[in-house]
């Protein structure tokens, strides 16, 4: 019978051996093939419910993760402040992935960067819940909620403020927004509801991970004459004391198309303008007939320089869209149109800041940022990116000139709106056509403008030229306002 | 095998280390698993582990007291698995839920049940006379949750579960410790007519049926019944406790062989005319396909999420209170392996699983070492019913063989099955007990006839006759 019981003990051994090698397999052999099942929730899971790093703009958090209740997650991902920040926070959602910071900065907020190496192993020991780091934004809070304030509900537009000696963005905002709290339910139902919702909504840019600011194409319109401007000084053609002719209309060999000044404007009293003139009124035939003049590659040479058409990459850790810089294969109506900023030629509201900036610096394009430190989970500073020169876009002799001009374009121009009383303002104003009756109405300008701390673009899409000048130059001199005044 | 001459040692002193260092693991994993949980020595902590620390000193005492040549490893271990589902079930408590504490009144009524088995019992041998009465209390537990008005009803799939006021029971697990005491009474006073008198057919000898009569009724009873309960796992685990009973009572090898073809015979049929036992196999092996991953009933959602957990643990685990084992469906019963795998990894899940492999390898040295046929197959058909639970639920949960309903021996949360395994340690303990004490030379209970005398050589005799 012992002999029995040995044979029986030997066939359980047998059945463990099994288990072991079972166990051995689903834990060592199989275990990366079940982690990478396309089934297999849990690692998204558990980034997705630890205590995430907060993004952080003036001291308050925008984006956080708190306790929650829920039984699948002890954290939730909250928006304080939903709309104002959704174009810098994104969302972050269990279903729908993470857009805008909290996918750019989600090593670093999940706790994962390699500045955080040294708090992971602590963790390792401690056994604490992994966390990770907070993002403080560059962001100031009243500018930002002034910005915001300042596109009306219903209407399409973008305002970037930056300081233009750091490249720091003091504000980003655009309309329409949305609720990034909707999309970060735990409730995978109402999620995907309220996504479904949300993506019906014209100009909500969901599912990118980009913001008005960096990820719309726009055609840039008059702003786009300081680019000419800039090119015709640089070819040394052209000087302050030059005359430009100014016909009423331009007209080409062959075709009976005929490039036009604004009819309403003072552009038509004169047939020649000075630069200043030209740029005041933002007539378009001067300009026009500099870049028929100077040639395609000169203008394009120029508008790379300002960073037209170059990749932002992720200096702003933001998504963005590269605009198509100056266009090629252009005819000569093509180029007199393109030179205007109209055609073809596709920025993004921030490329148009940089350029400002650019103007603003002597020449010099700081690299835009939005983050300003990176904290650990204990407060302590971890990075803090230091302002740094992006490209020399002119001279500093050419940008003081322009400079000079775009002041007596809030001075004495079109865009007198902007003016504000006791400080020097340097601007200029843009209106590209749409072809339906309406247009993107642009600003762009900077205080004050002989030592410049804030610049400021605002593009309004789809009003009239009215409707336009109002919320443009106005709401320019708002915001200059309250920076200067801070 | 060599018989000790030497003068028995008792060492309960080495069972006192022994069972200090499970407690510290138990606790200790209590501890760590409520870090992390923000339920660090919470009133639950400090009350399981001094509950817990209390009745198994308590039990080691009542050990030296009545059984103190009783075998100073298995309760060890068996606080340590216990203490270890103890601080799982705690760590997967959510906010408001009770089954931690639920699961540690279930320890304590067990031990306290196993303590008075060990106290009132004496001595094993007085479980043969209670060999037919078993065979009717196995046939009445089976039954009971079939019958109106005690049945609990369906739950999940399977009537096994009787309600006793509040609380429902499984009385199939209690079966499982008569079935053994039948099958071990039965064949210790029948086996030699059962291997003699019968006929040769080929090579294989069969035993005459009047001799194994009750053998296959209490065989078809417990079949038939868990076919009507839907208890697959009860099935095979019932079924390989007859089987590896009657191999070590007769030592004819063909009896495995004929069994291992009737349990895979059946299990053909049975997956082909129960559809239950057909879809679980189709879980088990396309269970990475969509169409089983998203059925509803026996799909394989369950056995797939566990073993993202273990995968998720790989060699050295989330650690205790850091993983996300509540993803899995059933965390803390049926798939309480696949969350101690997550959190603890490889390393800690086979230290797991070698403390099972000593307990019933422990079990297995007291059916050597006692010297009665009776208690032979009793500590052996309870040992080889310990091993075979866990392969079937740690098989099941990685996928080795079809996932069935059985529960992890001391670490699932359920009172039932913590009440059967701590009376199989009661009496495993009393059988190490007459194994390694002094010979006994009291007279032998009336009822236990002749052939237990001493040492087992009428199996020999037989084997060369």
């Amino acid at each position: 019978m012992n002999q029995a019981i040995r044979h029986s003990w030997v066939a359980a051994i047998a059945m463990f051996a099994l288990i072991f090698g079972a166990i051995s397999y689903v834990q060592v052999i199989g275990a990366d093939a079940l982690k990478d099942n396309p089934w297999n929730k849990r690692a998204i899971l558990q980034t997705y419910c630890n205590d995430r790093g907060s993004i952080i703009v003036g001291g308050t958090p925008v984006a956080e993760s708190v306790e929650s209740n829920s039984e699948t997650c002890k954290f939730q991902r909250t928006y304080p402040q939903p709309e104002l920040y959704a174009g810098l926070t994104g969302y972050f959602s269990q279903n729908y992935g993470a857009t805008g910071l909290e996918q750019s900065m989600g090593a670093e907020l999940a706790g994962n960067s390699d500045q955080l190496f040294l708090d992971r192993v602590g963790q390792l020991f401690l056994g604490n819940q992994p966390k990770g780091a907070s993002v403080e934004l560059t962001i100031d809070p009243q500018i930002q909620q002034l910005a915001y304030n300042l596109i009306p509900d219903g209407q399409r537009g973008s305002i970037v403020v930056t300081n233009p000696k750091t490249g720091a963005i003091l504000a980003m905002a655009s309309k329409p927004s949305y609720n990034p709290n909707l999309v970060a339910t735990q409730d995978p139902k109402a999620e995907s509801a309220n996504i479904n919702e949300l993506v019906k909504v014209p100009g909500v840019n969901l599912n990118q991970n980009v913001s008005g600011p960096t990820g719309e194409l726009l055609a840039p319109g008059s702003v786009f004459k300081l680019v000419d401007t800039a090119a015709a000084l640089a070819s040394g053609k052209y000087n302050k004391d030059s005359v430009l002719p100014n016909p009423a209309e331009m007209p080409f060999d062959g075709i009976q198309y005929k490039l036009p000044n604004y009819a309403g404007g003072n552009c038509y009293t004169r047939d020649t303008a000075s630069f200043a003139f030209a740029l005041q009124q933002s007539c378009n035939t001067p300009f026009a007939s500099i870049a028929l003049d100077l040639g395609r590659d000169a203008i394009a040479a120029q508008a790379k320089k300002f960073g037209f058409g170059e990749d932002v990459g992720d200096l702003l850790k933001l998504g963005h869209a590269t605009g198509n810089g100056f266009p090629d294969n252009l005819d000569k109506p093509g180029l007199a149109q393109s030179a205007i900023g109209q055609k073809d030629v596709r920025v993004t509201p921030l490329q148009v800041n940089m350029m400002t900036n650019a103007i603003a610096n002597g020449g010099v394009q700081m690299a835009p940022s939005l983050v300003k430190t990176l904290r650990s989970p204990d407060l302590r500073v971890i990075d803090e990116p230091q302002p740094a020169q992006l490209r020399t876009s002119t001279t500093p002799e050419i940008s003081k000139q322009i400079t000079e001009w775009m002041t007596s374009v809030v001075t004495d121009g079109i865009a007198k709106g902007a003016a504000v009383p006791g400080v020097q303002v340097a601007g200029k104003t843009g209106t590209a056509e749409l072809g339906n009756g309406t247009n993107n109405s642009w600003f762009t300008g900077f205080a004050p403008a002989d030592n410049p701390k804030v610049s400021v673009t605002i593009v309004m899409e789809g009003v009239d030229i009215y409707a336009g000048a109002k919320l443009t130059s106005p709401n320019a001199k708002k915001i200059f306002e309250a920076v200067l005044n801070k | 095998m060599s018989q000790v001459s030497s003068m028995p040692k008792p060492r309960r002193n080495v069972e006192l280390a022994l069972l200090l260092l499970a407690l510290a693991v138990g606790i200790g994993a209590n501890m760590l698993v409520g870090v992390d949980q923000e339920k660090a020595f919470d009133s639950d902590f400090w009350f399981q582990s001094s509950l817990l620390a209390v009745a198994a000193l308590v039990f080691h005492g009542v050990l030296r007291f009545r059984a103190k040549y009783a075998d100073p490893v298995i309760l060890p271990l068996v606080v340590a698995l216990n203490g270890l589902g103890l601080a799982m079930i705690h760590r997967l408590d959510p906010p408001g839920s009770d089954t931690g504490n639920n699961q540690l009144r279930w320890t304590l009524i067990a031990m306290a049940v196993a303590i008075a088995v060990i106290w009132f019992l004496k001595d094993h041998r007085v479980l043969r006379r209670f060999t037919f009465i078993s065979l009717a209390a196995s046939a009445v537990l089976l039954v009971l949750p079939l019958i109106p008005g005690i049945s609990a009803g369906e739950i999940l799939g399977a009537r096994v579960w009787i309600r006793l006021g509040p609380m429902t029971f499984q009385p199939g697990e209690i079966a499982k410790i008569t079935l053994a005491i039948f099958f071990a009474g039965y064949l210790s006073s029948n086996r030699d007519l059962i291997l003699l008198a019968g006929r040769k057919i080929g090579p294989l000898q069969f035993p005459r049926f009047k001799d194994l009569g009750p053998m296959v009724a209490a065989w078809l009873v417990s079949i038939g019944v868990l076919v009507f309960q839907s208890d697959l796992g009860s099935s095979v685990l019932f079924f390989g406790l007859f089987i590896v009973m009657i191999y070590v009572a007769t030592s004819r090898i063909s009896w495995v062989v004929i069994g291992l073809a009737l349990l895979l015979g059946g299990g053909f049929i049975a997956s082909q005319v129960f559809s239950h036992v057909g879809l679980r196999i189709d879980g088990w092996l396309n269970a990475f396909t969509d169409e089983v991953y998203g059925r509803q009933y026996g799909g394989s959602f369950q056995i797939v999420e566990g073993l993202f957990g273990m995968a998720n643990g790989g060699l050295v685990g989330t650690g205790l209170g850091q993983g996300r084992p509540d993803l899995v469906p059933f965390a803390n019963s049926d798939m309480i392996i696949a969350s101690l795998g997550e959190e603890l990894g490889l390393i800690g899940l086979f230290a797991v699983v070698l403390m099972y492999l000593l307990l019933f390898t422990r079990g297995f040295r007291a059916a050597l070492g006692t010297r009665d046929a009776f208690g032979k197959l009793l500590a052996c058909g309870l040992s080889f019913a310990v091993a075979l639970q866990c392969f079937v639920v740690i098989g099941g949960v990685t996928r080795l063989i079809p996932l069935t309903g059985l529960t992890t021996p001391f670490l699932a949360a359920g009172g039932s099955s913590l009440l059967a395994n701590w009376i199989i340690v009661g009496l495993l303990l009393m059988i190490s007990h007459t194994a390694r004490g002094p010979v006994d030379t009291t007279p032998l209970p009336p009822s236990a006839g002749a052939e237990s005398v001493g040492i087992d050589t009428p199996t020999e005799a037989v084997k060369h006759a």
